[in-house]
């Protein structure tokens, strides 16, 4: 019989978000999109900002907004250990939008010595939240 | 029997001295709920750290980081956390006789002992004591900061790396409840196993990117949060710790002022009996 289910956590460093069971996990991860199904191999891998769609048993599903982090899965457990984490319904989409302008109007704005990689996480963060916002409220 | 002036005097320092005891409580409570409230919210993040670095030390990994490297313990290093003012009990005491009796037997076995401190109160004691400090930091203040930790692990982490220490150790005081705080010592490096016996088999993980890079951003979050999480729980310790120790000497002063006032009382009628049968004897005489 297949596993069906399998323990996640989702901690930051301020909080813990999500414990429990779940049926399976979208991830982003350093090298792309992740999907995390029960009795998957061990991984260990770091995290990109985006959005950790989780299926919970019995097919809710909860967004969650992570700005980067570590991801070690083994086959009864998965941890996901985030730096920012910010649950889809708390997420602004005003201030995310700001960010967005910001960090767009930074990487446009030759003249000024702005730290390029700075600028462009920070616009990384603001897209992966705004995706959070939209597939929080398509649900 | 002393004079009456004498122990009112007494009585009036007594009351002082409760009064400051009684403020320090109220501070030391109000100080202790954000304490606490800062320690449960990265509570989670240490222990599941501390998982996930269980699991990686169980494994076969492909990678071996000199962290996962057990060596014979030659020299040992302890990463003390202590406060940075006094009057809280116990706390201290407790916790460096418990860093004692570990060194003790580490030293038995032939090894060095070797102390970083944090808080002045473990620096003072480990510099009395003749003992080799290799890093000392204190005065972190309510809200301590990771990058002030930074420094001083980094002490260790370095000697660590260059086999001058073959073991290490952090030593703080665990939060239990605001009666109870636990002396606890919990090894660092290398990397603390697991006892998940669903895992026992050979296994080696699937790395994004590469296990090198992955591994040493892990480690380097690992020890961080550990000593950060060791710091803050010894902080709503010693919070609790004062207002415990606080509250005890407020009754106690309280019980003393009673018993002050009780031998006040007394000498204060004595005198008037006296005075009273002094009048009567020279009344009798004339």
């Amino acid at each position: 019989m297949a596993i069906l289910s399998v323990n996640l956590n989702v901690v930051s460093a301020e909080e813990s978000l999500f414990s429990g069971a779940i049926e399976s996990l979208q991830i982003t991860g350093s090298e792309g999109e992740l999907g995390i199904m029960p009795g998957h191999a061990p991984l260990l891998t770091s995290l990109k900002p985006g959005m950790a769609r989780i299926v919970k048993k019995g097919g809710n599903e909860e967004v969650i907004y992570l700005s980067g982090g570590m991801l070690e899965v083994q086959p009864n457990h998965v941890t996901v250990l985030a730096d920012i984490a910010v649950r889809g319904d708390d997420l602004d989409e005003q201030a995310a939008l700001e960010a967005k302008e910001r960090a767009e109007k930074h990487l446009n704005d030759q003249g000024n010595d702005i730290d390029y990689a700075e600028a462009a996480s920070e616009l990384a963060r603001a897209v992966a939240q705004l995706r959070v916002i939209q597939a929080t409220s398509k649900k | 029997m002393a004079g009456g002036k004498e122990i009112k005097s007494k009585i009036g320092s007594v009351q002082n001295t409760q009064k400051i005891t009684s403020a320090m409580e109220m501070v030391a409570a109000s100080k202790m709920r954000r304490a606490q409230d800062s320690m449960a919210a990265s509570r989670p993040y240490a222990e599941n750290m501390r998982n996930v670095i269980g699991h990686i030390a169980l494994g076969n990994l492909e990678f071996r980081h000199p962290y996962m490297e057990e060596r014979e313990a030659k020299r040992v290093g302890y990463i003390v956390v202590s406060t940075d003012r006094g009057l809280c009990g116990g706390l201290n005491i407790n916790l460096f006789k418990q860093v004692l009796a570990d060194a003790g037997k580490q030293q038995e076995a032939g090894a060095e002992v070797e102390f970083a401190v944090v808080g002045s109160k473990a620096t003072a004691f480990f510099n009395n004591m003749g003992a080799k400090v290799v890093s000392q930091i204190s005065g972190l203040g309510d809200n301590p900061s990771l990058t002030d930790l930074v420094g001083s692990v980094k002490v260790m982490l370095n000697a660590y790396d260059n086999g001058e220490i073959d073991r290490l150790f952090i030593v703080y005081n665990k939060f239990v409840n605001t009666m109870t705080q636990k002396p606890t010592i919990d090894q660092l490096l290398p990397l603390p196993k697991s006892d998940d016996d669903a895992i026992k088999h050979r296994w080696d993980y699937l790395y994004e990117p590469d296990a090198q890079a992955l591994l040493e951003q892990l480690l380097v979050r690992y020890t961080e949060s550990q000593v950060y999480q060791g710091v803050v729980e010894n902080l709503a310790c010693e919070q609790a710790a004062r207002m415990v120790a606080m509250k005890a000497a407020t009754d106690n002063a309280g019980d003393l002022i009673d018993d002050l006032q009780l031998v006040y009382n007394k000498a204060r009628q004595a005198s008037i009996t006296q005075e009273l049968s002094e009048i009567c004897a020279g009344a009798a005489a004339v």
